[in-house]
């Protein structure tokens, strides 16, 4: 009885009002794409399905922007700061204690755990202080450039954790790739199939995880506070520590996404902290939606797909295309390319079905 | 004596400190004061500035009007950008922070389509004095010289012109000064071309003293953005006091360990700043009146 009641309200908070899509229909599509990327390693060669694990390694930090932006309603612009942070303690730690064991998961986990507790430090003076929207997007983003110029002049050999050197502008390498010990030998997940399962599960995991938090009192809190933040507080609760947990939780996936793209490519560059780097994730986010989960990972897949193609194909055209996009996606669709065609779509089904009964 | 020229070079980094944070920060603060707008694209009004400063320099044109010619190049350009990007958004100011985020990605990345990854740029004019066994810029002296002018001017503009007055009022009170008959959308822009102008005019400024490639922006936007912050709304109460203190803390730091010492001691003051006062020293000084 316990466990049906258990079962019943974790559907109801998976299904819960504060995510766009919902009821049979979404499911069902949920399920047939899911069906279709377990598939997919089948049918496509080694190299395009490391390429889209590589995809998948951003998705983790574009889902933690939008619990921090488009749920709470904070303007984080340095997201890339705790992606660097998170890499770099990955290359650190790996590099000094090596793949056996299933050190490398410890290392993963102690990343993402030194980006949460940065994020929890700035936060603190952030939330605490009080600053309004726009103040917090600037000091965000000057962290991250700033991390950005402290990593690029690490180039001497006076910058060496350990084993690890950190080579300043030139970027870390040579880190191993995450290795799950297992019966019969380690499994080492390169760029391919294992990896792709691993990283797929890890993002469906996530994305239900975070579902659930934003269908929960939390997360009704949190839109609350996006809503109205003075009448939020006037009902009682502490703006301050809900703006700030969120910003961790989100600041925490970004490190997730900072670890797996080290791993992944056995490599990371201050560049990854930069400018440009900062910038790309909003476009993704915003194009897609951020207000909800579901638009922001399917923008996120479209965007980055779109500037992989461009960029193969016209490389230096790709940042002006991305620029423009996000322009237009502000002037004409501000809650996103992708929310928009959901919501007309769902309007229509509605209509259609509405018009039957 | 040595006490004597240690104390004049710290005076003297000081002076170059604040000069680069005034000079940075002041059309970012006067946007952000007047408007509500946080401009991202503000380092590449500066690249503007400094492209067009260089460019017109070395076709023969005087240092002093070159700077002028990249001030006015990158005011041009505000007003421009104003009128298609940032006016459908008053109503959201949240947005035309990522608006003009993807005019600064646009703008970056053609430069570096259009005029390839780096531009010749102007020697650093004047030569250099000495003080006891050290030696100085004498273009640095200038630069803190155009810093103060600029202040005065910028004081001058907002309390004895007609445009200053109708400024403040249209920032004040909107609707009553459109009742009134102030040209408000003309206000606004002309306030996001000065904005942009005056980045302009620090790029044109530091365009000989630096290499000119199409990312020089984020040079200076780190430091525009901790001054804006730490100051506040107002440009005089605000971003000059913040430009002194910020400018005091950097030129310690860097003569104590270097230049990015500097940068990072200016960005955990911020953050130490912010907690204690949040709505930066304007806020402070104006609290009785707010």
């Amino acid at each position: 009885m316990a466990r049906a009641n258990l079962l019943s309200s974790t559907i109801r908070l998976l299904d819960g009002p504060q995510t766009l899509g919902r009821g049979r229909p979404f499911w069902t599509s949920f399920a047939l794409v899911l069906v279709l990327a377990c598939a997919y390693p089948m049918f496509a060669d080694g190299y395009d399905v490391g390429n889209n694990v590589y995809f998948f390694n951003w998705v983790f930090m574009a889902l933690g922007l939008s619990l921090i932006w488009g749920y709470g309603g904070t303007l984080s612009f340095g997201q890339t700061a705790f992606f660097g942070v998170a890499g770099y303690s990955y290359g650190v730690i790996s590099t000094n204690f090596g793949d056996a064991y299933g050190l490398t998961l410890v290392a993963l986990i102690a990343s993402v755990a030194a980006a949460a507790l940065f994020s929890a430090v700035l936060g603190y003076f952030l939330f605490f202080g009080r600053i309004s929207g726009v103040f917090l997007g600037i000091v965000t983003l000057s962290v991250t450039l700033v991390l950005e110029r402290f990593m690029a002049q690490t180039a001497g050999p006076e910058w060496q954790v350990g084993t690890a050197r950190l080579n300043g502008y030139n970027g870390m390498g040579g880190m191993p790739s995450l290795t799950i010990p297992w019966f019969g030998g380690d499994i080492v997940l390169f760029p391919d199939v294992q990896l792709y399962y691993c990283t797929l599960a890890l993002l469906v995991a996530c994305y239900l995880g975070l579902r659930l938090l934003v269908n929960s009192r939390f997360g009704n809190v949190l839109v609350a506070i996006r809503e109205n933040p003075q009448r939020a507080e006037m009902l009682g609760y502490d703006i301050r520590v809900y703006q700030l947990v969120a910003f961790v939780i989100g600041s925490a996936l970004a490190g997730l996404s900072g670890v797996l793209y080290t791993s992944w490519g056995n490599y990371i560059t201050p560049a990854s902290m930069g400018m440009t780097a900062a910038a790309l994730p909003i476009v993704w986010v915003a194009v897609g939606g951020r207000s909800d989960l579901t638009t922001t990972l399917i923008g996120t897949l479209i965007v980055l797909g779109g500037f992989q193609a461009l960029t193969i194909h016209g490389s230096q055209y790709a940042l002006v295309v991305m620029g423009v996009l996000l322009v237009l996606t502000v002037l004409i669709a501000p809650r996103g390319l992708v929310f928009s065609l959901g919501a007309l779509a769902g309007g229509m089904f509605r209509r259609k079905t509405a018009g039957r009964e | 004596m040595t006490v004597y020229y240690t104390l004049f070079t710290f005076l003297y980094q000081t002076g170059d400190a604040f000069a680069f944070l005034v000079l940075s920060a002041c059309g970012l603060a006067i946007i952000f004061g007047m408007m509500g707008v946080i401009n991202l694209a503000h380092g590449e009004f500066i690249m503007c500035g400094a492209y067009v400063c260089a460019a017109s320099a070395r076709a023969g044109l005087p240092l002093p009007l070159a700077v002028l010619a990249g001030a006015l190049a990158a005011g041009a350009a505000g007003m421009l950008i104003e009128r298609i990007v940032i006016r459908p958004l008053y109503d959201r100011p949240l947005d035309t922070i990522v608006a003009t985020w993807g005019v600064s990605m646009i703008v970056t990345q053609s430069t570096l389509i259009l005029l390839g990854s780096t531009m010749p740029g102007t020697g650093t004019p004047f030569g250099s004095f000495a003080v006891g066994p050290y030696s100085y810029s004498i273009y640095r002296v200038v630069l803190m010289g155009a810093a103060l002018a600029t202040l005065g001017l910028l004081w001058l503009g907002f309390t004895r012109t007609r445009f200053g007055v109708l400024a403040r009022a249209t920032i004040q009170v909107p609707h009553i000064a459109q009742a009134l008959g102030v040209n408000t959308g003309l206000v606004y822009s002309l306030t996001f071309g000065l904005g942009a102008a005056l980045a302009g005019l620090a790029g044109g400024l530091y365009a000989p003293t630096m290499t000119l490639v199409p990312t020089m922006g984020s040079a200076f936007v780190v430091e525009a953005f901790v001054t804006v912050v730490v100051g506040g709304a107002d440009i005089f109460l605000g971003t000059a006091p913040a430009a002194l203190v910020l400018g005091i803390i950097k030129a310690a730091l860097t003569s104590w360990q270097g230049q990015l010492a500097g940068q990072i001691g200016l960005l955990v003051a911020v953050i130490i700043v912010i907690r204690i006062l949040p709505r930066g020293i304007s806020g402070w000084i104006l609290r009785e009146r707010a």
